[in-house]
């Protein structure tokens, strides 16, 4: 059967998902190299491995439904239409950010495209996007609230604390838990025992608390789509929470604490990884999700390589000219950081 | 003028702020909602069983809950969080200091947190340790939480009003041993501004900055003491945050003469912070040192002896004052 078929995915969908993956792609590269030439301090989450979670799953949400994600959120905001310059601002320290340089990489919101608060704190945004969705129903606003949480953030309390609330009022609200954990960190596995969860799979432990719970393959866009749009219909519908558990294999790159770029993307790394070192090279041609995406849009017809190849370089254009904005924006004034301390 | 007791104003308080705004949502504990273990509980049970789509009880989880009462804030509620014992507030500490506490500096101004999260702390007697904390020192030093500290039934209904109308997240810090006092309260009365401290009583002597119910405690030993001729000023800040410093300010320039009484305990208290100010801005009007009566640095015995030995009591305030009088 025809994946894309089966998706009932127009042209246009696959196209702009495909340019929204490159741009979060080169998006993150750039900002490594931005990290390596002292351009901002601290540390930072990348999003390189799991494009094909994010982007699908939060094109099946509507403008003004709630988002709530972490310390790995630039993908979710590039997903849902933010605009890198200001973004690059924000982890730049520079004027023009998102939060006016207050909040940094691991705080980005963006109160207009739904990310209200954006927390550092592993499971620190879990009661959140509860409390939102809580507020969607008594406001029978129709709106849903999504929280975007990695597998580590089920070790923390308030995880059960969470889903035992949203389960016993019905709330609106989506759990998408991206398991990055497989080849990494080595935290939860998913699907087997990890040093740092009893319980396995992850989905036992919504499922305890009455909340329906799935897993899927985070590298296949089209299967993510699939699942959460779905699971989005069943929540507007009124049947309460639903969680579901992505997988995807963690870009070797980040293994360390401070990712490097073994290679910049490209339309043709999707056919020949060579350009890739050796050590590298399995990842970009088994499991990288952008690239396999690539390969299946054009193996549909749907786009040449040409076609894609185009794209790619004005993803790479933006991306370098949103990189080029952050730097020429100036810090804050230091009376700056005396403001917004209370509303 | 109408007089009620503190419990009472309190109930009504919050009676008409859900009847006027649909959007507040009250998250309690039905069976203790509001008063804690105090007998007039009861009469809580009434406004629940008048806005039972808005009062609601959850599971004891307080972490989510207040995380909850926070997202649902940050989505267009205005949630009052019932946490009963201040002790409590401890298990929801990450929601309050971390993610209420920061949520609109940290978006650059763009996520109002509209949340009022109710404590009742101090020593209510037999509490022990575990049940008697006063954290709002602790609270203070958490940049982006407003805290109120009401002291009579007037202040304690006019402070809520505000609380629930407030834009940032606040910490409403109320006392059970307060909830029998009576007072003045005007019908319609309006809601109380933050940052405006009340002279709760009039003296050129010696000038009292208490909190709480050591507001009420200092009044009692003000008036035994004015029969031996000592004059205090009683000076209630009503929130420390905002602060009324100036009001505070105008008394010690009035006085030369200082008593803080706070129940935290002493070190890095309320007090020590309120000395702290006092002493940086007015030490060239002060005509003797700087007092304060404060729970002391152990945590609170169960023993009534003990208890009573460990808090701020009558008899150290009135030595207190006395000694900064002499």
């Amino acid at each position: 059967m025809d994946p894309i078929d089966q998706a009932h995915q127009s042209r246009e969908w696959l196209i702009e998902s495909c340019r929204r993956m490159l741009l979060i792609r080169h998006f993150e590269e750039t900002l490594i190299g931005l990290q390596n030439q002292g351009h901002f301090a601290g540390h930072y989450h990348v999003y390189i491995g799991q494009e094909a979670t994010g982007v699908p799953a939060l094109s099946c949400l509507a403008p003004d439904d709630h988002i709530f994600t972490t310390h790995r959120n630039h993908g979710h905001l590039l997903a849902r239409g933010a605009e890198p310059g200001r973004m690059y601002a924000e982890i730049l320290g520079r004027r023009d950010g998102y939060n006016k340089g207050k909040g940094g990489t691991f705080h980005i919101a963006a109160s207009h495209l739904g990310f209200h608060h954006t927390s550092g704190i592993v499971g620190g945004i879990i009661p959140l996007a509860a409390g939102a969705a809580y507020a969607a129903k008594a406001r029978k606003t129709g709106q849903i609230a999504v929280c975007l949480i990695g597998d580590g953030a089920l070790e923390e309390g308030a995880a059960p604390e969470s889903f035992n609330i949203a389960s016993l009022w019905k709330l609106p609200v989506l759990y998408l838990c991206e398991n990055n954990g497989k080849y990494g960190a080595g935290r939860a596995l998913g699907a087997a025992q990890s040093f740092s969860m009893a319980a396995y799979p992850l989905t036992d432990l919504p499922k305890v608390y009455k909340i329906p719970a799935q897993q899927v393959d985070g590298t296949d866009a089209l299967a993510v789509y699939r699942v959460v749009s779905e699971v989005v219909g069943k929540i507007r519908q009124g049947q309460g929470p639903q969680f579901i558990e992505t997988h995807t294999v963690r870009w070797p790159g980040s293994e360390s604490n401070w990712p490097v770029v073994p290679v910049v993307t490209s339309v043709d790394l999707a056919w020949d990884a060579s350009a890739a070192p050796e050590k590298f090279r399995d990842w970009y041609r088994a499991s990288d999700p952008v690239l396999a995406f690539i390969r299946k849009i054009v193996e549909a017809g749907a786009a040449t390589r040409a076609q894609l190849a185009e794209i790619d370089a004005q993803a790479v254009d933006l991306i370098d000219r949103a990189a080029k904005f952050a730097l020429a924006s100036p810090f804050p004034e230091p009376q700056e950081a005396l403001t917004d301390v209370f509303a | 003028m109408r007089e009620l007791a503190y419990y009472e104003a309190k109930l009504e308080g919050l009676r008409e702020i859900l009847a006027a705004d649909e959007r507040v949502h009250f998250i309690t504990e039905i069976a203790t909602g509001f008063l804690g273990l105090s007998p007039h509980r009861v009469h809580f049970r009434q406004i629940a069983s008048s806005f039972p789509d808005r009062v609601i009880a959850p599971p004891i989880s307080e972490l989510a809950f207040c995380g909850v009462a926070i997202g649902a804030a940050m989505a267009g509620l205005r949630p009052i969080v019932d946490l009963i014992t201040a002790s409590f507030a401890f298990e929801a500490w990450p929601q309050i200091v971390n993610e209420a506490a920061n949520a609109f500096y940290m978006s650059g101004g763009q996520t109002r947190a509209p949340v009022v999260f109710h404590l009742l702390h101090g020593l209510r007697g037999a509490g022990a340790a575990q049940h008697s904390h006063s954290p709002q020192a602790m609270l203070w030093n958490c940049p982006g939480l407003k805290i109120v500290l009401p002291s009579s039934p007037r202040d304690v209904k006019g402070l809520l009003k505000t609380a629930a109308a407030s834009d940032s997240p606040t910490v409403f810090i109320d006392h059970v041993l307060l909830f029998e006092y009576r007072g003045s309260v005007p019908e319609n009365d309006e809601a109380i501004p933050f940052g405006q401290a009340e002279i709760k009583r009039s003296g050129a002597d010696v000038t009292v900055v208490a909190t709480s119910l050591m507001v009420q405690r200092s009044l009692a030993v003000a008036e035994r003491l004015a029969k031996d001729g000592i004059q205090v000023e009683v000076v209630d800040p009503r929130t420390i945050v905002p602060l009324d410093f100036d009001t505070i300010m105008g008394s010690v320039e009035k006085t030369g003469r200082v008593v803080v009484v706070d129940e935290c305990h002493q070190s890095c208290g309320v007090a020590a912070e309120l000395v702290a100010r006092i002493a940086e801005a007015g030490f060239d009007k002060l005509k003797a040192p700087i007092r304060r009566v404060v729970t002391l640095d152990v945590p609170i015995p169960f023993s009534p002896r003990l208890e009573e030995f460990v808090s701020p009591s009558e008899a150290r305030i009135a030595e207190a004052i006395r000694a900064a009088a002499r």
